[in-house]
C-alpha cells in the first residue's frame, strides 16, 4: 500500500546574503491514509518548512513529496492548514472565517449545506452559539478550535498542523487535545502535526517523527501503537514515561548534547 | 440616553467657546479690525448669504474631487509599493522628497502652469497635497501582512488577485481609514490655498481675499468659521464610513 503522504530524501535550502543556508537533508516522513505524524525536533529544525513542502507553497531543491502517490507540483485545495496563531479574519464572524476554504475550494455544497457543514463543524468543537461572534470576542483556545473548524471544512485529505497549541495555557491545551480526537473520531483526516511538545506528540499521534538539527534528517521514528480517542489518563501510565523518556534523549541527541 | 449625552457634551462645549470668545473681545475691548467676534459673524453670514453658499458649494465638491483621486492613487501606488519591494524602494524617497515641498510653494507653479483653470488647478492642489498619507499607509499595510494570512488561502491554490480582495484589502482598511481622516484635513488645505491665490477664482477662499481686500475683518472671520463648519462635516463623512466598512477594528469599551 502507497503511503498517503510520502516524503523521500528531501533536501532544502533556503538563499540568504551569506550563501545557502541548507534546513532539510536526508528528511523521510512516511504517513498512510488516516495516519497522523506528529514532527518533534530542535528549535529552528526546519519543522515548518516541511509544512510548506506539503502544502505546495514550496519546492524542495532535491528528493520527492508524493501526496496519493503523485508528485506535488504546486498549492492543492485538498490541504488544510492551522498555525499557532489563529489568523481569523476579524472583519467576519466566527461561522463567515470558518466557511472562507469554501468560497476557494470548488465545492457541489449549495450554501445552505455549506453553512450547515460549518455549524456542525463548530458544534463538535465546542463553539455551538459562537457562530455570530468576532474573533476578537472569543478566547485564544476558541480561536484555536474556530481555525481547526476551518482547516477542515472542505475536507482536505491532508491536515497540516503547525504547533496550532503552542501559544495555549497548559489546561486550555489539554481541552484541545481531547478536541482532537473527538475531531479525528468524526472527521477521519491524514495530518501533519508540528509541535514542540513530546507529551501532545504521543497523546495525539500514532508516529513520532524527530527530527536531527539543522539540516534536519529523520533521525527517530516512534510507533504508538492503538487506534481511536485515548483518555489523558494514558499519559500518565509507565509505558507512557518511558516513551517521553525514550524522545528525550533523541531530542537531546538532536540538538548535538550525548544522550544522558 | 447615551445618544442625548453624546450630543449635548459637544454643544455644550461649542456653546461654551463661543461665550468665551465674546467675552474675550469685550473685555479687551478689541475693535471688530483687529479680532471679530461671534456677534459681529451673524451679520456677515446674512450680507453675504447666497455667496457663503455658491462658494461654499464651489470649495466643497472641488476638496472632494481632489479627495477621491488622491483615494484613486493613493490607493494604487500603495498597491505598487505594498507588493513590490523593488518599487518600495524606487518610489519612497521620490514621494517623501515631494511630501517635503511646502505646498504653498507649489500653488503659485501651478497656478501659472494653467492660467484661468480655477477648478482644475484647486482640485490638483487637494489632490497633491492629500494622497501622500494613503500612500504610505495602504503600502504599510499590504507590506506587512503576517505570512500565514496569505498562506491560508494560499495553500488552497488561490490566486494573488483572490488573497488582495479577501483579506490583504479589508486588512488594511483600518490603516486606510486614519490615513484619510488626516488627508481630509489636508485636500481642504490644498483648495483653500489655491482660492486664495487664484484671482476671480471662486470658492471661499476667494471670499476670505474679498474680505481681505475690502477689510471687512468680519467677513474673514465668518469665512473661517464656515470652512471649520465644512471641515468638521466632512471629517464626520469620513468617520461615518469607516463606521460602516472598517467598524469591525473598533474595540467597544470595557
Amino acid at each position: 500500500m502507497t503511503d498517503l503522504i510520502d516524503i523521500k530524501g528531501v533536501r532544502h535550502a533556503y538563499k540568504t546574503a551569506s550563501g545557502p543556508l541548507p534546513v532539510l537533508d536526508g528528511l523521510d516522513v512516511a504517513v498512510p491514509e488516516g495516519g497522523f505524524a506528529a514532527v518533534v525536533g530542535p528549535s529552528g529544525c526546519g519543522k515548518s518548512t516541511l509544512t510548506r513542502l506539503i502544502a505546495g507553497l514550496m519546492m524542495p531543491d532535491a528528493g520527492e513529496v508524493l501526496l496519493q502517490g503523485k508528485p506535488v507540483t504546486g498549492p492543492r485545495a485538498t490541504v488544510g492548514m492551522a498555525f499557532q496563531n489563529p489568523v481569523l479574519l476579524e472583519w467576519r464572524t466566527i461561522l463567515q472565517n470558518v466557511m472562507l476554504p469554501l468560497e476557494i475550494v470548488p465545492t457541489k455544497m449549495s450554501k445552505a449545506q455549506q453553512e450547515e457543514r460549518a455549524r456542525s463543524l463548530l458544534a463538535l468543537v465546542g463553539l455551538e452559539g459562537f457562530e455570530d461572534k468576532r474573533p476578537s470576542e472569543l478566547s485564544g483556545g476558541m480561536r484555536q478550535r474556530a481555525s481547526l473548524c476551518r482547516a477542515i471544512v472542505h475536507k482536505p485529505e491532508v491536515l497540516i498542523l503547525d504547533e496550532p497549541f503552542g501559544a495555549l495555557d497548559a489546561f486550555t491545551r489539554e481541552d484541545l487535545w481531547q478536541t482532537m480526537h473527538r475531531v479525528k473520531a468524526e472527521e477521519p483526516f491524514t495530518g501533519v502535526l508540528i509541535t514542540h511538545d513530546l507529551r501532545e506528540s504521543i497523546f495525539l499521534a500514532d508516529q513520532v517523527v524527530v527530527l536531527s538539527g539543522r539540516p534536519a534528517r529523520t533521525q527517530y521514528v516512534m510507533d504508538i501503537p492503538g487506534k481511536g480517542p485515548r483518555d489523558l489518563e494514558e499519559l500518565y501510565t509507565p509505558e507512557a514515561a518511558e516513551r517521553l523518556n525514550i524522545l528525550r534523549q533523541q531530542i537531546r541527541i538532536a540538538q548535538g548534547r550525548a544522550a544522558a | 440616553m447615551m445618544t442625548l449625552k453624546k450630543i449635548a457634551v459637544p454643544v455644550a462645549a461649542l456653546i461654551l467657546f463661543g461665550l468665551f470668545w465674546e467675552f474675550l473681545v469685550w473685555v479687551n475691548g478689541w475693535p471688530n479690525y483687529k479680532m471679530a467676534s461671534p456677534s459681529d459673524l451673524w451679520p456677515a453670514f446674512w450680507k453675504f448669504r447666497w455667496l457663503f453658499l455658491d462658494y461654499g458649494w464651489d470649495t466643497l465638491w472641488r476638496t472632494v474631487a481632489g479627495l477621491l483621486i488622491a483615494v484613486v492613487v493613493g490607493v494604487l501606488l500603495g498597491m505598487v509599493m505594498g507588493f513590490s519591494r523593488t518599487m518600495r524602494d524606487a518610489l519612497y524617497p521620490l514621494l517623501v522628497g515631494f511630501n517635503a515641498i511646502p505646498k504653498a510653494t507649489v500653488v503659485p507653479i501651478i497656478a501659472l502652469m494653467f492660467v484661468g483653470q480655477h477648478d482644475m488647478n484647486t482640485i490638483l492642489i487637494a489632490f497633491l497635497i492629500s494622497f501622500f498619507p494613503i500612500a504610505v499607509s495602504v503600502s504599510i499595510g499590504l507590506s506587512t501582512l503576517e505570512p500565514e494570512y496569505r498562506d491560508i488561502l494560499a495553500a488552497l491554490g488561490a490566486s494573488k488577485l483572490t488573497i488582495f480582495w479577501k483579506i490583504a484589502l479589508p486588512k488594511t482598511l483600518p490603516e486606510f481609514f486614519g490615513a484619510l481622516k488626516v488627508a481630509v484635513t489636508l485636500a481642504f488645505i490644498g483648495t483653500n490655498l489655491m482660492e486664495i491665490v487664484e484671482p476671480h477664482g471662486r470658492g471661499l477662499g476667494h471670499l476670505f481675499d474679498s474680505g481681505k481686500i475690502s477689510a471687512d475683518y468680519p467677513l474673514m472671520f465668518a469665512v473661517l468659521i464656515a470652512l471649520a463648519v465644512m471641515g468638521i462635516l466632512l471629517y464626520y463623512i469620513v468617520v461615518a464610513l469607516e463606521h460602516v466598512f472598517a467598524g469591525w477594528a473598533e474595540r467597544t469599551p470595557q
